[in-house]
């Protein structure tokens, strides 16, 4: 029991920080990619490359001075930013991050908290994210800031839904929602739920943009609109939680992706990761596979940033309402009866045959899919009827 | 839609938003990996693609003598042109007959730099640079005198492209 408390407390103080730093870095990261891809070079100047540019931006933001306006509800004005920064960071919590570690008390599993519910907790909880920015939008009391915090709750409760349903095919096909069982049925299968699951990972990832209020949809911050949406009276360091939110959003959401569809820690295309007994090189090697694919879905977060102009808010309704939720219910109502058929009628368990079998059915149905985006129906500016 | 707007009817790979966004993607990425435009201020202050133009006109040197004395006649030519009223004269005269200027001083901050009174100079002795590195701590150092003004070392501009004269 004190081995499992003492565990417990190292990997909470260490994942902490681990996430602060990353998220330290990664908007840092940010900075530098949008830059490269504008053919600049970004800030260089805070030590080797710049990396202690964000360190110099988190002491300027300590000394910045703190701005309370005098109509805002203080006390919710004052809470908001805790609301919206604790869910963002407990949200790691369930997500497996590297093989055991053997120590000489005995294996502690790299994970925080091992939950049986896995995402559902994480659905929960980062659910909970969007009552800091409705929070902060209405303490506000600016009119900007409300509209901010309007849009926000519009937009993350619709994506939701989406983001919710497309995990539904996981569990289908997984049968359970504990992160670590789900990453241990795609290492013993060598097929990682991408294959089965494409569509549903492209739901989720267009889903996790909209969750994380990225662009292209990043309504509630919108500046060209909203001067900064709902952190429009926000300073110093209660600015810098939302901040720190919002990345760590982004973080749980890209290693939600690598642990749901690409297979969390597993090693690609070998079974010494998963077998055998635990070891420090097999959990440091494990941890770097975790953190590549992870970094790959944080550079496609930004990547996506820097090339895609805002949706209207019209549209974003129209993506999550007409396209994506009837889409994601379609998407699970063939995948169940292929599961069904599959399972139950030849009597297969999940293994590299069923994937590649489900993959060339996901194959079709993105084709199919593309193919109806592609007919120019969907978002496709405001095309009128030719007029008659 | 709004009255009497009128959209163009366009093929699907113009309004294709997969296409675009894809087409967008790959974009971008390709810009990651494209050389940098960027200058890097203090170390580097001309690249190949861009230094200060010779025409550039900055703040102003007076220039000297072989011993080292200003050039100037005190004739009195730059505070007549000068559109902004920025350049003080008081001449004086030596035992010989030789006119100076006895006070010489140009405030920097009414100065509009167009370069008269380099133009109306008929001894070639006060000029405008090709300098733009002008911070000071306080005001009243922006007053360049005729010992600062002698004092400067940056090249003069030509105020008018050497392989063109006539600006044509």
């Amino acid at each position: 029991m004190t081995f499992f408390i003492v565990a417990s407390a190292i990997k909470v103080f260490v994942v902490f920080n681990l996430i602060l730093v990353g998220v330290a870095l990664l908007t840092l990261l940010e900075r530098r990619v949008c830059a490269w891809m504008q053919d600049r070079l970004g800030p260089n100047r805070v030590g080797p490359q710049g990396i202690l540019q964000p360190a110099a931006d988190g002491l300027k933001n300590f000394l910045k001075e703190e701005t309370s306006p005098a109509m805002a509800d203080k006390a919710l004005f004052t809470l908001a930013p805790l609301v919206s920064f604790v869910p963002a960071l407990l949200t790691f919590g369930v997500i497996p991050f590297a093989s055991p570690l053997p120590t000489p008390w005995g294996v502690v599993p790299m994970v925080v908290a091992d939950l049986p519910i896995g995402f559902l907790y994480i659905l929960a909880i980062s659910s909970l994210g969007v009552y800091g920015i409705v929070l902060a939008g209405w303490a506000s009391n600016n009119k900007y800031a409300l509209l901010g915090g309007l849009r926000a709750s519009a937009q993350m409760i619709s994506y939701e839904i989406a983001l919710g349903m497309s995990t539904v095919a996981v569990l289908l096909l997984a049968g359970n929602v504990t992160l670590s069982r789900v990453i241990a049925q795609q290492q013993h299968a060598h097929a990682w739920f991408i294959v089965p699951l494409t569509l549903s990972f492209v739901i989720f990832f267009v889903s996790a943009l909209a969750e994380t209020n990225r662009l292209p949809f990043d309504l509630p911050e919108a500046e060209a609109e909203l001067i900064a949406g709902y952190h429009t009276e926000y300073s110093s360091m209660k600015f810098s939680m939302f901040y720190i939110a919002e990345y760590s959003n982004m973080v749980t959401a890209s290693a939600l992706m690598a642990t749901l569809f690409f297979g969390g820690w597993d090693i690609p295309f070998t079974s010494w990761d998963s077998t055998g007994d635990p070891s420090v090189a097999k959990t440091v090697l494990t941890l770097i596979a975790f953190g590549l694919k992870t970094f790959v879905f944080l550079f496609t977060f930004i990547w996506v940033r820097w090339t895609l102009p805002r949706f209207r808010y019209d549209q974003l309704m129209a993506l999550g309402w007409k396209v994506l939720l009837p889409l994601v219910l379609l998407y699970i109502t063939v995948l169940a009866v292929a599961i069904w058929f599959l399972r139950m009628q030849l009597d297969w368990d999940y293994g590299p045959a069923m994937a590649y079998t489900l993959g060339g059915l996901n194959l079709i149905l993105l084709v199919a899919l593309v193919w109806w985006l592609d007919r120019g129906r969907i978002i496709s500016g405001s095309v009128a009827e030719e007029a008659a | 839609m709004a009255i009497g707007v009128k959209v163009m009817k366009r093929p699907t790979q113009q309004t294709s938003y997969l296409r675009a966004t894809l087409k967008g993607m790959a974009l971008t990425f390709s810009h990651l990996l494209r050389p940098k435009v960027t200058m890097q201020y203090p170390e580097e202050k001309s690249s190949k693609d861009w230094t200060l133009s010779s025409r550039w006109r900055g703040t102003h040197r007076m220039l000297t003598d072989e011993q080292g004395r200003a050039k100037c006649v005190a004739c009195g030519l730059c505070p007549q042109i000068c559109p902004a009223n920025c350049i003080k004269l008081v001449p004086g005269e030596d035992e010989a007959g030789h006119r100076y200027p006895l006070i010489y001083e140009i405030d920097e901050f009414r100065c509009i730099f167009c370069g008269y009174c380099q133009e109306v100079c008929p001894e070639e002795a006060i000029h405008v640079g090709v300098h733009y590195e002008n911070s000071e701590y306080s005001r009243d150092r922006f007053v360049y005198d005729l010992e600062r003004l002698t004092a400067q070392t940056h090249p003069v501009s030509t105020l008018w492209d050497p392989s063109d004269p006539k600006g044509e």
